[in-house]
């Protein structure tokens, strides 16, 4: 007969341990480096690393004129680079108090819903491809292909125009632009059904995501996470809300606040932020007036000397642009506060003690675009 | 509370704050001692309530060094603009404010990383872009790379 | 591009014409119509042009019709890097260390401006490298900011010729970059 032998059982207690999410990696959007410290499966801490995409945006800047920074805000936020624009030119015209016309007014706001709208569907398309669920990734894609049609027949490219300048817009809109706005709301308010029977009413994306990195009120405030993932938490953060520009105080629409401020509670934020942009789309595509399409400017633009910063609500939050200007046609300092630098930084926070894969989930829902972390 | 107001409650809390003169902006120069008691009344006492750090900035300004905080209260609504200024470029150094405010905790790591101004107390006081060995800090107007930057 | 123009590689014919084994000239068409027809890449992207890479991918303009199947996330099994964005002094170690992982055949695509030479981001700053080429050395170029899909398709189509042009009597060596 066999003996049985009986190794001894040692009371192993687990260690912590570190494994690093490295910048180059499926679903840190960008490139990211995540020190995270677990014990088993269990996230204890992380150590968010960035400065893999620092391109020295703020000392480029020093050195361009102003009509030039717009191709290089262009380049930080990219899925929301109207909006970027349209900081940098608004923050021009209020310094040298030029009054643009109501129809660059009009449109403005107009794009910049669409860009929202855009924006959120490919955070749409990378929320479910990080979960797991390709489809959601073709389905996104496929719509958002209409607003960039929409924009390639305006503007001239897909991603990345630089059509606002300071003073107006590059070039007037195509004359198709209102029909084509119009159709697509049509088609995408259909579409968007589609979304919530695919992902939102998915039981598995349910459990993974409810009750899961819990962010509170006084935590949003005090960490400056804002956007939608503020305003999940119940932190009232809209820009376009408290301090509005553009055409925003005439368009009746919802900020939308949450209570729980868990990962769902950021996902349904976004989903119906998209149903929001769209009705103030509806609102004011028919109304754009006459006009020219840019004020007279100065061939050369030098802000008077002093400071000056513009506040407004990209689609990942609050971005905000502080000028030091000391007379020349560059800026002597320029700083851009960025929206996702202040939602990663509460990433630490909320992700203790949760499981890792919990984490791939909580970062595609703060939604963050590293290069505009970096700048 | 409005401009007026608040104003003469600053100045009742901090008497030697400098008020400088922004059109859009309640603007104080604040002497670095005082930043971190002033910053801890800002935010617990009830009438002023100011919770919401929306931008730290360091700026080189040569003579000096400056870190620009802008503030706002998200229950009464009112912004506020305080500036601290160092006249040491080498070890120049301001308290932090990043337990008050948690956004601060990056917001002083870049300002440190580009700028060159350190703070007192801050938990994890490290470059945050650039790498650990870079020497120099590129956003000062002294900063020389004759490699990279290329003068048009 | 047409057909004609495809196939037409000069270097082919002047092996053909130099009396080249014919054995060796049919293997070696099997495999590089293998090599050039299922080349698939690494998840590389680090800024704007990834956007323009994964809009590539969709079903748009599908790249999987070119033989870009699946993206590998680790970099033992994938075939071609498409360095798509901006590569900064902080990243170019990582980037070559992923290089030096993948197993050869080996290729590059180079994507947009700023992985051609910098871009944007060539003057006045201090941390762009200007050019992936300083750190890796890159098969096919592909020039934009952003690059429209169908350029980044052109782009593969090039990589798919040069791909046709290798045979195993004079393999492809990959240069040792100090």
């Amino acid at each position: 007969m066999k003996e049985v032998i009986h190794l001894p059982v040692q009371n192993v207690e687990e260690e912590e341990y570190h494994i690093n999410m490295g910048p180059q990696h499926p679903s840190t959007h960008g490139v990211l480096r995540l020190v995270v410290s677990l014990q088993g499966e269990i996230v204890k801490s992380l150590k968010p690393h960035c400065g893999y995409i620092h391109r020295g945006i703020e000392k480029m800047c020093e050195k361009d004129t102003y009509p030039q920074i717009i191709h290089l805000t262009d380049r930080m936020d990219y899925l929301s680079a109207h909006i970027n624009n349209h900081a940098v030119c608004m923050l021009v015209e209020k310094a040298l108090e030029v009054e643009v016309p109501e129809r660059v007014k009009y449109i403005r706001t107009i794009v910049d819903e669409l860009n929202r709208i855009a924006s959120h569907q490919l955070w749409w398309c990378s929320f479910g491809m990080d979960m797991g669920g390709l489809t959601c990734f073709f389905y996104g894609l496929r719509d958002r292909e209409k607003i960039l049609d929409i924009f390639e027949e305006s503007f001239g490219s897909r991603l990345l125009h630089s059509y606002y300048t300071p003073g107006g817009l590059m070039m007037d809109i195509h004359p198709d632009f209102q029909k084509n706005v119009k159709a697509f709301i049509k088609y995408f308010r259909k579409k968007i059904k589609d979304y919530d029977e695919l992902l939102t009413g998915n039981i598995i994306m349910q459990l993974r995501t409810q009750g899961i990195g819990i962010l509170s009120k006084e935590d949003a405030i005090s960490y400056g996470v804002t956007g939608p993932s503020g305003r999940a938490s119940g932190f009232a953060c809209d820009v376009r809300k408290h301090h509005p520009y553009g055409v925003y105080d005439k368009a009746d629409f919802k900020e939308i606040l949450g209570t729980k401020g868990d990962t769902f509670e950021r996902y349904m934020m976004r989903m119906d932020e998209m149903l929001e942009s769209m009705k103030i789309i509806e609102q004011l595509i028919d109304n754009i007036p006459a006009g020219d399409h840019t004020a007279k400017m100065k061939a050369v633009l030098k802000l008077p000397a002093g400071e000056y910063f513009q506040r407004v609500e990209a689609a990942r939050g609050e971005l905000g642009v502080y000028v030091v200007s000391d007379g020349n046609k560059s800026p002597y300092r320029m700083k851009f506060r960025s929206p996702n630098f202040s939602n990663l930084s509460v990433l630490d926070h909320i992700s203790r003690g949760c499981k890792i894969a919990d984490l791939v989930a909580i970062g595609a829902s703060l939604d963050y675009v590293i290069p505009d972390i970096d700048r | 509370m409005d401009n007026a107001a608040l104003k003469e409650r600053i100045l009742g809390l901090v008497p030697d704050a400098e008020y400088q003169e922004n059109k859009q902006f309640l603007t104080f120069i604040i002497p670095p001692a005082k930043m971190h008691d002033l910053a801890f009344k800002l935010k617990s006492e009830a009438d002023l309530a100011f919770d919401f750090l929306f931008c730290l900035s360091g700026v080189d300004m040569v003579k000096f060094l400056e870190v620009v905080y802008h503030l706002e209260s998200t229950s009464h609504k009112h912004q506020l603009e305080l500036k601290v200024r160092t006249e040491d470029r080498v070890n120049g150094a301001v308290d932090t404010v990043c337990d008050i405010w948690r956004t601060a905790e990056f917001h002083e790591r870049e300002a440190f990383d580009l700028v060159g101004i350190r703070f007192n107390n801050h938990p994890d006081l490290r470059r945050i872009f650039l790498e650990e060995g870079w020497l120099g800090h590129p956003l000062r107007k002294d900063y020389v790379d004759e490699v990279n930057i290329v003068e048009l | 591009m047409k057909e004609a123009d495809f196939r037409d590689n000069e270097s082919l014919e002047l092996f053909k014409q130099s009396g080249g084994n014919i054995l060796m000239t049919t293997i070696d068409a099997v495999i590089d119509w293998g090599r050039s027809n299922s080349i698939w890449p690494l998840t590389f992207a680090t800024s704007c042009c990834g956007i323009e890479m994964m809009a590539t991918g969709a079903s748009r303009h599908d790249f999987a019709r070119f033989g870009i199947e699946v993206y590998r996330a680790s970099p033992r099994q994938a075939d071609v890097i498409v360095v798509a964005g901006t590569v900064v002094n902080k990243m170019a170690p990582v980037l070559k260390r992923l290089y030096d992982q993948m197993s050869d055949p080996k290729y590059v695509i180079a994507m947009g401006a700023c992985a051609v030479s910098g871009g944007p981001f060539f003057y006045n700053t201090y941390h762009v490298v200007r050019g992936v080429d300083h750190v890796i050395p890159v098969d096919v170029y592909v020039p934009g900011c952003p690059p429209r899909p169908e350029a980044l398709l052109y782009g593969v189509m090039q990589l798919q010729r040069k791909i046709k042009l290798e045979s195993m009597t004079n393999p492809r060596k990959t240069e040792e970059l100090k």
